[in-house]
């Protein structure tokens, strides 16, 4: 360690130096197996889904129907078979990876952009704000969140941005609550009293040094919402609501497949399957990050 | 006579402050006056809780609000009323005009920004250059207060805790401010490294002409790099002179009990003497004189009203109402 930082300091002369916390997270997270495992799964995933369209062709593979080669199993032309249709169910997982990252993500968004917002502003001024921004929030927390989902959607109609707005306004209650109680902890330090004393206006404590002291517990909270927003997608394409055939997405795909559930099992298993093993990537990640973003962890 | 003094820094008059909370309202503050000059240092000595660290909070306006409430009195910092400025002048006078030097380094620094950020942030805020320039301008600052350039980009937690109070430091000084609040600044410290940071600070201070409060404790520390030096008890200054008046010409009872528990280092069999009880609860004050119920002179007249100031010299005055009488003396002057 020590010579670690005479080795950095001699290599980059008088520049100005920076050897950050990420660095020492990331030295961390490394160390924990399931972690990384979940972090390989998913940059595969994302890999797949950024190259889909080199793997397979979308129009000749993944929504061109073949009635005669429907439902066969798993096989050397089609490696996890293919569904009702004849489309190549690997395929069309791989497409379909595409709209579930990018509603996670998209939809994690925009909660994290709203809740924390929210959270932010009602724990840093308290008083009548925090109780009136809270009560609010309590008022989206009572309503089921996929009920709610399912309200906003079918009252603005299915599509992709929709399904996203849905999702992220209706995990909006869960970032708030998070923000704003680490707001709680970190308002009252001394440093954001000295802040105050340089002559930092509110904006600028908030911004530039409560939000960085909160950062923890919003990363671990991001990696396990991606997780459940891929879910909610899924569980809104499997009732309809989501994306519309014949775009290809993980849970209409189930939903598709339930009806040949006795003769075709592998219709349902491989979207099945994919969501599973996606979700689990995201909470190993998550549940990694956590323990290395955890000072009291530190060795 | 010699609150008519030219060029005053800071001017505080009559202040009050309480806290006013449910179980109570805590005067924490009662009738300060504090006149400094440009440039010269102030110590104010108290135990805890005497309402210094309050005091010093005022002048910034960041009494927490609530519960504190300025009740009355009037701060004049360079000129400019502070208790009536808009928030957003105080912001801009605020680490620009006065700055302050917290406690303790290891919880007045941000643990996720560099040192170097957080020099080059005050520097930003206060003076109207590029984020390039005020990067320069922080590293330069880390160099004034004994630190290497190269380090601008280590996080809080790399450093000792006397080179992060110099981190503190060289932020309090960043904009060349005119005064420097000073709280306690080296309480956190051990011995050998309060008188560096103690050495830096007297040298800084000097060099950028600043004015300084200094609050401490530490009578050694007063000693060490104090011109006048105000003795607060309860929330009022029970006596203010000059070093010399103070150390050499002590005349409150208060002032005389804190030398008295400060070790002998001639002779070492000689007993702490320390003042006996305790400060009175700031939330029910006696309706005379604060110190009366742990003081050795006490008499009869010493509960009955608040003594007022008493001028013994153009520079020192004390609040004892035994003074009234002719011939008294504490016996530390008898010594």
């Amino acid at each position: 360690m020590e010579a670690a930082k005479i080795n950095g300091a001699v290599q980059e002369g008088g520049a100005v130096k920076r050897r950050g916390q990420a660095g020492e997270i990331w030295r961390r997270l490394k160390k924990n197996k399931m972690a990384m495992a979940g972090l390989a799964v998913l940059v595969l995933l994302i890999l797949v889904s950024i190259f889909a369209d080199v793997l397979f062709d979308y129009n000749e593979i993944v929504i061109k129907q073949d009635t005669s080669i429907r439902l066969q199993g798993p096989s050397g032309a089609h490696w996890l078979g293919t569904d009702e249709f004849g489309r190549d169910i690997l395929a069309r997982l791989v497409h379909g990876s595409r709209v579930s990252l990018s509603v996670g993500v998209i939809a994690v968004s925009i909660s994290l952009v709203i809740g924390g917002a929210l959270g932010a502003i009602a724990g840093f001024y308290g008083g009548k704000t925090d109780n009136l921004i809270m009560r609010f929030i309590d008022i989206l927390l009572a309503v089921p969140s996929l009920l709610l989902s399912i309200t906003i959607v079918s009252a603005l109609g299915p599509s992709i941005f929709n399904l996203m707005l849905a999702i992220g306004v209706s995990s909006v209650p869960s970032y708030a609550r998070i923000v704003r109680a680490s707001v709680l902890t970190v308002k009252d330090q001394e440093y954001v009293e000295a802040a105050r004393c340089i002559g930092a206006n509110n904006f600028e404590i908030i911004v530039s040094h409560i939000i960085p002291n909160c950062m923890a517990p919003i990363i671990v909270q991001v990696s396990l919402k991606v997780a459940s927003a891929i879910l909610s997608t899924s569980g809104l394409s499997f009732l309809g609501l989501g994306i519309k055939a014949p775009t290809p997405e993980w849970g209409a795909m189930l939903s598709g497949g339930r009806a040949y559930l006795r003769n075709a099992p592998h219709l349902t298993l491989f979207p099945g399957l994919a969501i599973i093993i996606t979700i689990l990537a995201l909470n190993l990640l998550g549940d990694g990050l956590r323990d290395a973003l955890d000072p009291k962890l530190k060795k | 006579m010699a609150e008519q003094k030219k060029d005053l820094v800071l001017d505080i008059k009559d202040l009050v402050i309480h806290y006013e909370t449910d179980d109570g309202v805590v005067e924490a503050v009662n009738g300060i006056d504090i006149q400094l000059e440009h440039g010269k240092t102030l110590g104010l000595v108290g135990e805890t809780g005497s309402g210094k660290t309050t005091t010093a909070l005022s002048i910034l306006r960041l009494v927490p609000d609530p519960p504190g409430v300025i009740k009355s009195g009037s701060i004049k910092l360079d000129g400019k009323d502070v208790l009536n400025l808009p928030v957003a002048e105080l912001e801009a006078i605020r680490g620009n005009l006065v700055s302050m030097i917290f406690q303790d380094p290891m919880t007045s620094l941000n643990p996720v920004l560099t040192v170097g950020e957080q020099i080059a942030e005050v520097i930003a805020l206060h003076e109207n250059i590029s984020e390039k320039e005020a990067q320069t301008k922080a590293g330069d600052m880390l160099e004034v207060v004994g630190i290497p350039r190269e380090r601008y980009g280590e996080y809080p937690h790399q450093f000792s805790g006397g080179m992060k109070q110099r981190v503190v430091i060289a932020m309090a000084l960043a904009c060349n401010p005119k005064l420097l609040l000073a709280d306690e600044p080296t309480t956190a410290l051990d011995v050998t490294i309060q008188a560096q940071v103690l050495e830096t600070m007297k040298k800084l201070r000097e060099q950028y002409g600043s004015a300084m409060i200094m609050i401490t404790h530490d009578l050694g520390i007063i000693a060490e790099v104090c011109d006048e030096v105000s003795v607060v008890y309860a929330g009022q200054i029970v006596e203010h002179g000059t070093l010399e008046d103070i150390f050499e010409s002590t005349m409150h009872p208060y002032t005389e009990g804190l030398f008295g528990s400060l070790p002998n280092i001639e002779e070492r069999k000689a007993r702490l003497q320390p003042i006996t009880g305790l400060m009175p609860d700031p939330t029910n004050l006696p309706k005379g004189c604060c110190f009366a119920p742990r003081c050795k002179y006490c008499t009869e007249n010493c509960a009955k009203s608040r003594p007022d100031k008493k001028w013994v010299s153009d520079t020192h005055y004390v609040r004892c109402s035994r003074y009234e009488e002719p011939g008294f003396q504490i016996e530390r002057r008898g010594q």
